[in-house]
């Protein structure tokens, strides 16, 4: 890793900071807690350096102008708490079926519905999974600690241009709204590592935006250069064109998975923290991750010795870990501020049904004496 | 020698889906003459249309196209147009897209006085889906959802983008093709959002079960009910509620077009300008 900058902010001003730093050019959003000072502060950072940031009627509106302008070619942002998801739903659907690079950044709030708007929850892991009907395969990353808010944000954004497909980044309410010190890439750094989407250069006539191999994104180019093509949400040919044919039809659902299942080694990313003497696999994610940590400190003072793995990458899941994990422990506890929508997770790529479970939907975050003591009270 | 309407079309997408007798094919080709006639290329030209018959507009030109979901054009467009000002962004909605499903990024299109134009194919009916009530449907007509008669009252969309703060509004009828054309070049030249409702035929499914099988019926009726705005404004007060203005209804020159305003916002953030007050516009509240 390059050189690194200290910084005291909070984590919605940190992805908003990141995505500026990674060449985002566009904001479409609307106002909702606990997301809102992404807005906010994306709202300064871009018209400063000719970009544009753009308060929508409502969220749906917010996602279509940010789609839109990464259509047009253009870095693009959209912010938002699981409501504002739901709303959104249906044009992330025609993101993932026209490949449009997109970053959203959801900071989980407690739900379902209008839930508990100030308060912190992790429970939008399912929905982040596949937020809008229909066959495809998402990307999410999910930050724990504030300066992951900023390196998984300008990781969401070359993830979306290499796979072209929106990235979800979710932050949780704690750490959007945490205030600190936190080490993280130069802007410099970040702007020599963008990797942005590819284009194809040859005469427009031979321009097949999405007839590209069987595990590769499609390769859309700027609009306004010369390339004249057709996005559309309908099942579409090798040109970008509505058909039914019913092998084009097949393909291009199975292309969509298969570009991302057959890259996980790109898109993978996890933590693994004092696993390597463990006794007891603790696994967590987001916010819950940072009293997860603290709470293996105290453990391993009393000499039980815990660790963690914690999934930056939520999807994909990371598989292969996962089971090799699931052999290698027989004491495991899943900790998430959900009913255990993760631990479905866990327990499908383990293949075992055994996992305790510490869960939390009451609007608090977790306390390192909530793990040790479940930790005692199961093993 | 006959204008050639190829050059703009994907003529491999020929035959269009639309029935036979159509008006979406005579907008498409007043459209066309209006890019003509204005010089206007076609890789600084993008279309973006919704869902509904009016959805597979964009498909058949020749530009960069975007093929949206259900009512949302505008908001995609607004995406667009923002991040290139100086390109022509062009929107083609139904009248169910437009103002039922789409009805807030209509208003908020029209309140933002973006330089966009809105084309509404109008034409009473969801053709598309087989005969569902629209916001326009006239009440007594027959529809799927409404067998027995329609109830719903409808709204002028005209009216509405008027309200909602579009520096240009304008109708025309299919059955006037020129002087629809006519009217696209002004909504194309004005700096602003131009709604410019296109009325149109549905004979197929709005036709069929309310007495007027054929596309010339259909039409007949839209020239019935529509007359230019200085014939209508002559009409005592409570015959104009039965009657359509056309014409350009609307046309503020002295605008503050959006992205020149957002223009304003990136100046004060670069240290080009102060703060933007109150001082910096004509209208204060």
């Amino acid at each position: 890793m390059s050189e690194l900058r200290e910084i005291i902010s909070t984590g919605n001003d940190l992805a908003a900071i990141a995505a500026v730093d990674a060449g985002c050019m566009f904001f479409g959003g609307y106002p909702i807690t606990p997301s809102s000072e992404v807005m906010h502060t994306i709202s300064d950072l871009l018209p400063a350096v000719g970009g544009v940031a753009i308060q929508m009627e409502d969220e749906i509106g917010g996602v279509a102008a940010a789609i839109g302008a990464a259509m047009s070619g253009v870095r693009s942002l959209t912010a938002t708490s699981g409501p504002g998801m739901s709303l959104k739903a249906e044009n992330l659907g025609l993101a993932n079926m026209a490949e449009v690079p997109l970053v959203v950044v959801n900071v989980m709030r407690g739900g379902p519905s209008t839930g508990l708007p100030t308060r912190v929850a992790q429970g939008d892991i399912n929905q982040a999974k596949n937020p809008s009907h229909g066959d495809y395969k998402s990307i999410t990353l999910a930050a724990g600690n504030l300066a992951e808010c900023y390196t998984e944000v300008v990781r969401a954004f070359n993830l979306a241009d290499r796979f072209m497909t929106p990235v979800i980044v979710l932050l949780d309410e704690t750490i959007g709204h945490m205030h600190g010190k936190a080490m993280i890439p130069t802007a410099e750094a970040v702007k020599a590592g963008i990797k942005p989407r590819k284009t194809f250069d040859g005469p427009p006539e031979e321009y097949k935006p999405y007839g590209v191999a069987q595990d590769e994104p499609a390769v859309l180019n700027p609009m306004f250069t010369g390339y004249r093509y057709h996005y559309t949400g309908l099942h579409h040919d090798a040109d970008g064109f509505p058909t039914e044919e019913i092998e084009t039809c097949r393909k291009l659902i199975d292309r969509l998975f298969r570009k991302v299942d057959e890259h996980r080694d790109e898109i993978e990313l996890n933590e693994e923290y004092m696993l390597d003497d463990a006794d007891i696999l603790i696994i967590g994610y987001g916010s819950a991750s940072l009293a997860i940590k603290e709470a293996i400190n105290v453990l391993r003072e009393e000499g039980i010795k815990a660790g963690m793995f914690r999934p930056i990458t939520i999807w994909p899941s990371p598989e292969k870990r996962l089971e090799e994990l699931g052999k290698k422990f027989d004491k495991i506890l899943s900790v998430e501020l959900n009913q255990g929508q993760y631990l479905e997770e866990i327990q499908r790529c383990m293949g075992r049904k055994d996992i305790e479970k510490l869960t939390k939907t009451n609007g608090r975050p977790f306390s390192p004496a909530d793990i040790i003591e479940k930790v005692k009270e199961v093993f | 020698m006959a204008f050639n309407y190829d050059e703009y079309l994907r003529t491999n997408k020929m035959p269009t889906l639309w029935c036979w007798g159509c008006g979406d094919g005579v907008i498409l080709k007043a459209f066309i003459r209006a890019i003509d006639k204005l010089g206007i290329s076609k890789d600084d030209l993008c279309v973006v249309s919704g869902i509904g018959c009016s959805g597979r507009f964009s498909s058949y030109i020749d530009a960069n196209t975007i093929h949206t979901t259900h009512g949302r054009t505008v908001a995609f467009a607004t995406g667009v147009k923002l991040a290139n000002p100086d390109k022509t962004v062009v929107c083609v909605a139904g009248d169910g897209d437009a103002l039922a499903i789409g009805g807030n990024h209509t208003i908020h299109g029209c309140r933002r006085d973006i330089d966009i134009t809105l084309i509404v194919i109008q034409n009473f009916i969801y053709g598309l889906t087989n005969s569902q009530t629209s916001p326009t449907t006239p009440r007594g007509f027959w529809t799927v959802s409404q067998k027995v008669g329609n109830i719903d009252p409808t709204f002028d969309g005209c009216k509405l983008a008027e309200a909602a703060g579009a520096s240009f509004v304008a109708r025309e009828n299919v059955t006037s093709p020129k002087k629809l054309e006519k009217v696209l070049v002004e909504a194309l030249k004005h700096k602003g959002f131009s709604y410019v409702e296109a009325v149109s035929n549905c004979h197929i499914n709005l036709g069929r079960k309310n007495k007027m099988a054929s596309a010339m019926e259909n039409l007949d009726w839209i020239d019935s009910i529509t007359m230019p705005k200085k014939k209508w404004d002559a009409l005592p007060e409570e015959e104009k509620m039965n009657y359509l203005p056309t014409g350009i209804l609307k046309q503020d020159k002295d605008n503050l077009e959006y992205c020149e305003a957002y223009q304003m916002v990136k100046d004060a953030h670069q240290g080009k300008r102060g703060k933007i007050t109150q001082d910096d516009f004509k209208k204060k509240i």
